[in-house]
């Protein structure tokens, strides 16, 4: 789990200086292209670094926001809150913040923060009203170990730099597909944004390049593995693996697709809440998906669970 | 030739210190788990009282399972030995409240009470709390224990008498299993 907890803290370091100096090399190759020099460094610097500041400190709070998660008050959501605190006195993590997201259609949950003292964890009511208490407990449970093991800083960090980005690139190559004839018209009438236009171009040629690279770097970064370790620890916290097995299989089994989520954000979830590329994880450990396998997952934790159904107490 | 031996003693003292810290550290840790526990038994000694209340008006029949129960939460309030004198109670005390549920489920009545349905939860969490906190406590209890009993720790545990702690034993199988108390 120490290891876990360093490593993640290693890589989201590594991902940060990436990101900065990777905008600082394109802000010099642009600026360069422009003719606008040196200065060009400097703003992307400062670009970069207030985006990673914001990716960091604010991270969680844009991921709750496009998720369309709002607060989760105690009093509606009683059962919530007491299966997330008896996870807490097991695991002696802080609370976490909690949140729902109104979705009665499909099944799913996350967590976010950069560190167990600033999390938060997010579940669709969808979630709330179609798995019982011991579900519930397993789902929150793998919640929460991501919370422990810091999972959470790193995934939030690829979610905010590496997706922004991959969103960014995905809508040039729209923006370049559907306007590229109308363009040509346009800018023989107006011939001062000509200079504006070609930098665009530039960016949207890079971009578009890089957006396939973009979508592998965070199917590697998130490895698989994270997503069985968290499912071993939540067996271990909750002593009960039938719980989450079961959870997972109802999860898995909804035909129901998230509204709100997104590449962005896809990685986060307990169960791909994008439907095809769920399909394509029930049938083979396939190289883009960023889950593994539910039916594999499923069949580990009843491997733990063993004849009886539950874990030897120690 | 001096340096060398002013050198080895200093590391010996150094490492003395924070095997003793790392003592002090744990046996915190296992007091901090074991007020855990106490908090979550507490609470569960205060439901018992507005269950039965709500059962009786319900369950006419049922005087002893309610009297159990009763009996079973002044036991285990009244149990001031170590942490297996109180399990012994509590595991007593979880008992009767599993046949009191069980007994429960013959009136419909009761089971769409909604006072009922929020004490259930209560106690339902409230169980979970307590078996938490005891794997916690008995986590914490297992890694001073090991610490007191390997060596090199030992010497340290032996010269500022540490002792081994108790586990907050489950005797019944049934224990480990989560509550479930489905109407």
């Amino acid at each position: 789990m120490y290891e876990e907890i360093s490593r993640n803290k290693r890589n989201s370091f590594i991902l940060v200086a990436v990101f900065i100096a990777g905008v600082i090399l394109l802000g010099y190759i642009l600026g360069e292209a422009a003719g606008f020099g040196p200065i060009a460094v400097v703003f992307a610097f400062i670009f970069a670094a207030v985006f990673a500041l914001t990716g960091y400190f604010k991270g969680d709070k844009i991921v709750l926001a496009v998720s369309r998660a709002k607060p989760a008050a105690r009093e509606q959501y009683p059962q919530l809150y007491n299966v997330t605190e008896e996870l807490t006195i097991a695991s002696g993590l802080p609370m976490p913040a909690l949140y729902v997201i109104p979705d009665d259609n499909a099944p799913n949950a996350f967590a976010t923060g950069r560190d167990p003292a600033h999390s938060s964890i997010a579940v669709t009511t969808a979630l709330l009203n179609r798995l019982n208490r011991a579900e519930l407990q397993g789902v929150l449970a793998h919640e929460l170990s991501h919370v422990g093991d810091y999972d959470i800083l790193f995934a939030t960090l690829i979610g905010i730099l590496v997706g922004t980005v991959a969103m960014l690139s995905d809508f040039f190559l729209r923006y370049m597909f559907w306007t590229g004839g109308g363009r040509r018209r346009s800018r023989s009438s107006s011939n001062s944004s000509s200079g504006g236009g070609g930098i665009i171009m530039v960016v949207a040629i890079i971009l578009a390049i890089l957006a396939p690279l973009f979508a592998l770097i965070i199917q590697l970064a998130v490895s698989r593995q994270r997503e069985y370790l968290a499912d071993a620890n939540a067996a271990l916290m909750t002593r009960y693996p039938e719980g989450l097995a079961s959870a997972l299989e109802k999860i898995s089994r909804s035909p129901g697709e998230m509204k709100a989520a997104n590449r962005a954000t896809e990685h986060l979830y307990i169960v791909s809440p994008i439907k095809n590329l769920r399909d394509r994880e029930q049938k083979k450990k396939s190289l883009f998906s960023t889950h593994p396998p539910v039916a594999d997952r499923i069949r580990r934790l009843r491997e733990m669970a063993g004849e009886n159904g539950q874990l030897a107490a120690t | 030739m001096l340096w060398i031996l002013v050198a080895i003693v200093a590391l010996v003292l150094l490492w003395a210190i924070s095997a003793y810290n790392g003592l002090v550290r744990l046996r915190q840790r296992v007091k901090n788990a074991w007020s855990q526990i106490d908090v979550q038994l507490k609470r569960r000694y205060d439901l018992i009282p507005n269950l039965v209340e709500t059962c009786k008006g319900y369950m006419k029949h049922e005087r002893e399972v309610l009297e159990n129960v009763t009996k079973a939460r002044a036991e285990a309030i009244s149990a001031k030995g170590g942490a297996a004198e109180q399990a012994k109670a509590e595991n007593a005390l979880s008992q009767t409240l599993r046949s009191l549920f069980a007994v429960a489920e013959n009136y419909p009545q009761l089971r769409a009470n909604e006072n009922m349905l929020k004490l259930q939860e209560e106690l339902t969490t409230t169980e979970n709390r307590i078996a938490f906190a005891r794997q916690h406590y008995n986590e914490q209890v297992m890694k001073l224990n090991t610490k007191t009993e390997v060596f090199p720790t030992n010497l340290i545990a032996a010269a500022f008498s540490f002792e081994k702690k108790d586990f907050f034993e489950v005797e019944l199988a049934a224990e480990k299993e989560p509550v479930k108390v489905s109407f």
